[in-house]
């Protein structure tokens, strides 16, 4: 990996209007761009916003320069890369929640949001199709894993991305607030600190968090972006409720050292997950 | 079982910065910029009505007090408190003359049915005053009435906006305290004041430190009513408030709509309010 500047991008967005996010975007990367950044994340469902319900259908994009959304996107990725998450149709007409990487006008990666809340408050899995593939990718400045909210809440995910090579782990989401007895911040918050710094601790490596800010009807997005060194270090973080950019300069050097005073990755071995779980598949031992 | 007081507590700073959030974005969205609260000098109106002169500004909320000749005269005064405090706008507008042909037909004895006319008048006044003010009705009501239906369908529970509707009556004392309301507010015992004498948890037939610690492990543990049972909560309090969540699901949502066609309100066409903002 080289050395490089982040920028988290923990915008509000209006609800289903894909112009108006789209204009937000273009803003908050000349934004970053000024601060140095490299790299912009956008956090999930940054083009349209989250609770998209029955419109999910209207503001659906397809990730090429034939779709005029990104034709533009994909100019503003001249210069530094980008990752922003939308609507997806695909040629069947399915709907996905997707997330880009685009770089020098080209797309670099594209991940479908695997695991789809359907409990509770969530309804993603009544509108949106799922995903099914974790893969790390290489940019330009090293290979990476892209994560979709509740994609890690699922361990399996990162642990795939730690092992296919990812050193930095982009987890974006759009998460409502819940939870008032957490001691000075959401409950809900204090999950995903202790989730993305176990991450960043378990596996040294980067972890790149970036939630939302702003309401849908009763639902309050906290924010509180978030880049956690390989050694398990509050790099940056943003603040709770409102809009920010989160710049964090990312250190290869940093997870030499986190990996040499603990070689997890070194000593992982993979071969006895396979076994286990071909046991608990009922399948042939490989 | 957990400490259901501690598991009660909250945080009153992000209880209040997210609430006033909620109420600024909100109010925004639909297209206003002021809103308008019933206060009545009770503690949920005094507290809607400071949460939205923090959230809108004092010039752009209007109370309105809305007495009726049977309405304790010191609700009046803790109402004029309230507004004094909070800065905003005000009007009175009674409704004694209004009330008296609607309330000639029905017996003295009838509390329910007096009660409703007077909370229904409430909310014409409060919806014409929406109109003429061109504020957003925020209403008043917290968790606890909501689930135990202790509210007038159309009547007091009518609102555009809801802040305090997840919050416990015990958790909205909390607030209430944090922020600095009068001491006479948060000590009254809670009414009302339908008729002289009302208090709520007379008229409920428990207290709200009790019932609030009793829907916590129903509604937000998701506990049986045996398990509250075998908590120390009597039996026969359990039904009875088991029976009345369930009884006034109905005051919670939409009226029902028949389904007749492919797409239908309230089960197929699906969308929020914030659509488009």
């Amino acid at each position: 990996m080289k050395p490089f500047r982040l920028a988290l991008a923990q915008i509000d967005t209006r609800l289903g209007d894909v112009a108006a996010n789209l204009d937000t975007h273009l803003e908050t990367i000349t934004r970053a761009r000024r601060r140095g950044a490299d790299l912009v994340v956008f956090p999930e469902l940054s083009l349209t916003g989250y609770m998209l319900q029955d419109v999910a259908d209207e503001v659906a994009l397809t990730p090429n320069a034939a779709d005029p959304v990104f034709r533009r996107l994909l100019a503003a990725s001249r210069g530094v890369d980008l990752v922003v998450s939308f609507v997806e149709r695909d040629p069947r007409h399915s709907l996905f929640i997707s997330a880009a990487y685009l770089s020098d006008g080209e797309l670099v990666h594209l991940h479908r949001k695997v695991y789809l809340p359907t409990y509770g408050l969530f309804q993603d899995g009544r509108f949106f199709d799922r995903g099914r593939s974790f893969r790390a990718f290489d940019t330009r400045f090293g290979r990476f894993g892209l994560l979709i909210c509740e994609d890690f809440w699922h361990v399996s995910a990162p642990y795939a991305l730690w092992l296919d090579g990812a050193e930095l782990l982009m987890l974006v989401s759009a998460s409502p607030g819940r939870g008032l007895n957490g001691g000075g911040r959401l409950e809900s918050a204090r999950w995903i600190e202790n989730i993305t710094q176990t991450y960043a601790s378990l596996f040294t490596v980067y972890v790149a968090q970036n939630n939302r800010v702003g309401f849908e009807d009763g639902l309050c997005y906290w924010g509180g972006a978030t880049v956690i060194g390989p050694d398990g270090e509050h790099l940056a973080q943003g603040p709770d409720f409102e809009e920010a950019l989160v710049v964090a300069d990312i250190d290869p050097e940093r997870i030499r050292r986190a990996r040499l005073a603990l070689p997890l990755l070194r000593d992982e071995q993979p071969a006895l997950l396979q076994r286990a779980l071909a046991r608990l598949l009922g399948e042939p031992p490989p | 079982m957990k400490d259901l007081s501690a598991a009660l507590e909250i945080d009153t700073a992000l209880a209040r910065r997210i609430l006033t959030g909620f109420l600024r974005s909100e109010t925004k969205r639909a297209g206003f910029s002021r809103g308008v609260v019933g206060v009545s000098g009770g503690i949920d109106s005094a507290l809607t009505c400071f949460l939205a002169a923090e959230a809108l500004g004092p010039k752009n909320v209007l109370a309105v007090r809305i007495p009726h000749a049977g309405s304790s005269p010191d609700s009046f005064d803790d109402a004029a408190e309230v507004i004094r405090l909070c800065g905003v706008r005000q009007v009175s507008f009674p409704i004694t003359d209004a009330a008296a042909p609607l309330l000639a037909s029905i017996p003295a004895s009838d509390r329910v049915r007096r009660g409703n006319i007077l909370a229904r008048l409430r909310m014409i006044v409060l919806y014409d005053q929406s109109a003429a003010f061109e504020g957003l009705v925020l209403g008043t009501g917290n968790k606890t009435e909501i689930l135990l239906g202790y509210t007038t369908l159309f009547g007091d529970s009518a609102c555009a906006l809801n802040p305090l509707g997840d919050l416990y009556k015990t958790q909205v004392r909390q607030l209430a305290a944090a922020v600095g309301l009068p001491a006479p507010i948060l000590a009254k015992p809670p009414s009302a004041d339908l008729w002289p004498g009302q208090t709520d948890e007379g008229e409920l037939g428990v207290t709200f430190a009790e019932v609030d610690r009793l829907l916590f492990l129903l509604v937000d543990e998701r506990q049986s009513a045996e398990a509250c049972i075998e908590a120390g909560f009597k039996r026969s309090m359990v039904r009875k408030i088991v029976a009345r969540i369930r009884r006034n699901q109905f005051k919670r949502m939409p009226p029902v709509v028949a389904k007749l066609s492919q797409r239908t309100v309230g089960y197929d066409f699906l969308y929020l309010r914030d659509e488009g903002t």
